[in-house]
């Protein structure tokens, strides 16, 4: 359980010095009881109060690292049930399954294919989850040794044999892979292994009940860097148990459950996959490990996590500037709006259905949209003259005409004075942007 | 010792709405459908009830789509120039919960189709299926002010769920709801203060139309902006648990709507995004499937390969995870 700020102050030094940050030290120890801030930032405090303030002052959830280099990949760190009280912080990592018996270097190659670009946003796969189907450990490693050479990206090594991992780490243990998994039966030797090569190790068992006990037995081993798999894989039990993972670690600061979270599809048909899935990444898994690796199944899925694990305090942007759609020439129509990217994409969507190739201008307005903007001064006419020029529209295009939103009819006198540009009034809506170019520049 | 389980206690649920009405109603329907009524937030049985499971309505519109992608039109073979058949594929073939008829042709840019032309379709489709309807108008707020009254008077009694009521619209839509005896659709910008602002105003010309109310919050397609429409939709359920009836209708997301004009759904000649038709297909039923983490009752889907994926996903959804 969690202590209050109270709780917390009285063991504090009480001497307001400020060196932490904060004002006082009843501020610090409030911010303390919300997780905002670690204790360590508090440098006088004394090794008692250390050790009795230790369960307030760790994160609800453990961060956990995963990988090495450039191929770092946080997870855990979580302090929210709701991603509308303030951001989820460390994206769903998604582990694509290759099994050490089938053609393991073929399958790293379309893992690496995993790639994707859209809405100006760079996505990609993150793991490959290596299993040891064979039940042999020399095939384990040679599959480790395989997938190593054909990709720099991380691992999840998964056998409950200690004698399989141990081999395949022999070989990827330097990239720090989640080793899959301890369960009540190899938890020891799992754990040495674990701490000897200094990987994160996922706990596996049967239940919640079970997951908590060992937990608190590894635990006891002297290792933390944990990730947790209650052993459901039915959707809905996985949902509630990712539910009360999430909810014990964060409203109870329940120990053995502040560790991120690991979950398995269990669906054959890679669609009712991605469903199974998609609720796991909404609903708090860490980790979600999948059979699939075709495109079409992937891109939905990560345009899923980075919906999610937007911040919502701060308005996603698309880059201010110039935009083309389609096969432009210097005769494509021109249309202006905001850089707010649900602006912009709505905008970009419709002028893309009008199969006509035109330019958008985005005008950076700091993310906020039409009529925000217009009222805050930041999409005004020289605002939008400044982008024209900025962007060396006058050589790109051979007319002399823009479409501003309908919402900011208001801007065409002063635009056109100050722009010298011929300025039409388009649909209020992005929804009125088929029909209006079909009737102006088809 | 075992783990606690964390089990939330809320004073309020969400209210239920009951769509269509049987003969003895009043309406011509097989049966009704009833949306709403959870007592905690999405499918966590453990905890709560959920009365009633996600109803998906399948659109039909009064006018041939033109501008669908091809693979789209396929999936429903030669019925799509009568909206009579599309209905009764949709619910016979596809497993349809309701059929959401959208007059496209009272568009004034397309048809501007008179009531005196669209009541004859209305009429054709409740008489080819029996499932609930679900009438939407052409999108544009003059002209659907127009048709919304003679629609309802020509289905009086059969408890429509009639769209869209907006803040600076409903009085139209409310009041042919309250004369003919239908439900309503009230829609809200994205914005939670004004989902509320329009019921209470609603309430303020009808109370008993308080428990006919869905909300429809707007929502966004996948990768367009779909989180803002999650976190309302959260928000929303949050709202109504806690107490907040004003917030306390079911929900509703025009799931094909939004989904099939994006590219994700459409373009065939972007290899680096996999397939289309799996891809488009993935696409629509991966965002019903997010508003339904949400708090989703009611999705208006158009593909039936992703209708058949949502149906599944909520029976899995619908198994108890009691401890």
């Amino acid at each position: 359980m969690g202590l209050t700020g109270l709780q917390i102050f009285k063991h504090l030094p009480k001497t307001n010095c400020k060196e932490c940050g904060f004002p006082t030290c009843l501020a610090f120890a409030m911010a303390l009881a919300n997780g905002q801030i670690a204790l360590d930032a508090c440098p006088h405090v004394t090794e008692e109060a250390k050790e009795a303030l230790s369960s307030a002052a760790a994160p609800p959830i453990h961060k956990v690292i995963l990988g090495v280099g450039d191929n770092v990949i946080e997870i855990g760190d979580e302090t929210e049930i709701f991603r509308h009280d303030k951001r989820f912080n460390h994206p769903t990592v998604f582990a694509i399954a290759v099994k050490d018996d089938e053609d393991v270097a073929a399958k790293v190659d379309t893992f690496n294919g995993l790639a994707f670009d859209r809405v100006g946003q760079h996505y990609e796969a993150d793991m490959v989850a290596l299993i040891n189907a064979s039940g042999d450990a020399a095939k384990f490693k040679a599959a480790a040794e395989t997938a190593a050479a054909k990709t720099t990206k991380n691992f999840v090594l998964i056998s409950e044999d200690p004698a399989a991992m141990e081999a395949a780490l022999e070989v990827v243990a330097d990239r720090k892979p989640l080793i899959y998994a301890a369960n009540n039966d190899n938890y020891e030797k799992m754990t040495e292994l674990a701490k000897a090569k200094e990987c994160p190790l996922a706990v596996k068992a049967a239940n919640l009940d079970d997951l908590a006990a060992l937990v608190e037995k590894i635990v006891a081993l002297g290792y933390k860097e944990l990730v947790l798999d209650p052993g459901s894989r039915d959707t809905s039990k996985v949902l509630a148990d990712m539910t009360q993972i999430r909810r014990l670690a964060v409203r109870k600061k329940y120990r053995p459950f502040g560790y991120p979270t690991i979950a398995f599809t269990s669906k054959e048909d890679p669609q009712e996959e991605i469903m199974q899935a998609g609720i796991y990444v909404a609903k708090f898994a860490s980790i979600v490990v999948l059979n699939t690796d075709k495109k079409e199944h992937l891109l939905p899925l990560l345009s899923l996590r980075a919906n999610i694990y937007t911040d919502p305090q701060k308005p996603v942007q698309v880059e201010p500037g110039l935009h083309a759609v389609g096969d432009v020439n210097e005769d494509s129509p021109v249309y202006c709006t905001t850089n707010f990217s649900l602006t912009y994409f709505l905008v970009e969507g419709e002028v893309d259905a009008t199969r006509i190739p035109s330019y958008i201008i985005s005008v950076d307005t700091g993310g906020t949209s039409v009529l925000t903007a217009y009222a805050d001064n930041r999409f005004t006419a020289e605002k939008i003259t400044e982008t024209i020029k900025a962007v060396g529209l006058e050589d790109k295009v051979k007319h002399r005409k823009i479409v501003i939103p309908g919402a900011v009819a208001v801007l065409k006198g002063k635009l056109e004075d100050e722009s010298g540009w011929e300025v039409i009034v388009g649909p209020r809506e992005s929804s009125g942007i088929n029909k209006f170019a079909k009737d102006l520049f088809a | 010792m075992g783990v606690e389980i964390l089990k939330e206690k809320y004073r309020s649920e969400v209210r239920e709405v009951v769509l269509g009405a049987t003969a003895e109603e009043g309406g011509t329907r097989s049966h009704t459908i009833k949306v709403g009524g959870e007592t905690t937030l999405p499918f966590l049985h453990f905890e709560g009830t959920v009365p009633n499971r996600p109803v998906i309505a399948m659109e039909v519109w009064d006018i041939f789509p033109e501008d669908w992608p091809e693979n789209l039109k396929e999936a429903f073979g030669d019925v799509l120039s009568d909206p009579a058949a599309w209905a009764k594929k949709c619910v016979e073939d596809f497993g349809a919960d309701m059929v959401a008829l959208r007059f496209k042709s009272a568009d004034p840019d397309i048809k501007n189709a008179t009531p005196e032309e669209l009541i004859p379709v209305l009429k054709k489709v409740l008489e080819a299926v029996k499932v609930p309807l679900i009438v939407y108008g052409c999108g544009k707020p003059e002209k659907d002010n127009e048709i919304i009254g003679p629609l309802a008077e020509s289905a009086e009694g059969e408890n429509l769920l009639l769209g869209v009521a907006e803040q600076d619209n409903f009085k139209a839509v409310a009041s042919a709801a309250m004369a003919y005896k239908h439900s309503i659709i009230a829609k809200s910008p994205i914005d939670i203060n004004i989902a509320k602002q329009l019921n209470i105003r609603i309430s303020e010309l009808s109370t008993p139309l308080l428990d006919r109310i869905i909300i429809d919050p707007t929502i966004a397609a996948l990768g367009y902006g779909l989180e803002y429409a999650y976190s309302i939709m959260e928000r929303a359920r949050f709202g109504a648990l806690n107490g907040d009836r004003m917030l306390a209708m079911p929900l509703i997301g025009d799931v094909g709507h939004e989904v099939w004009s994006k590219k994700e759904a459409v373009i065939t000649d972007e290899p680096s995004w996999g397939e289309q038709a799996e891809r488009s297909l993935a696409w629509e039923a991966t965002t019903a499937m997010a508003l339904l983490q949400g708090g989703v009752d009611i999705v208006v889907m158009r593909n039936p390969g992703a209708v058949a994926l949502v149906k599944k996903n909520i029976d899995d959804l619908m198994q108890d995870n009691n401890y």
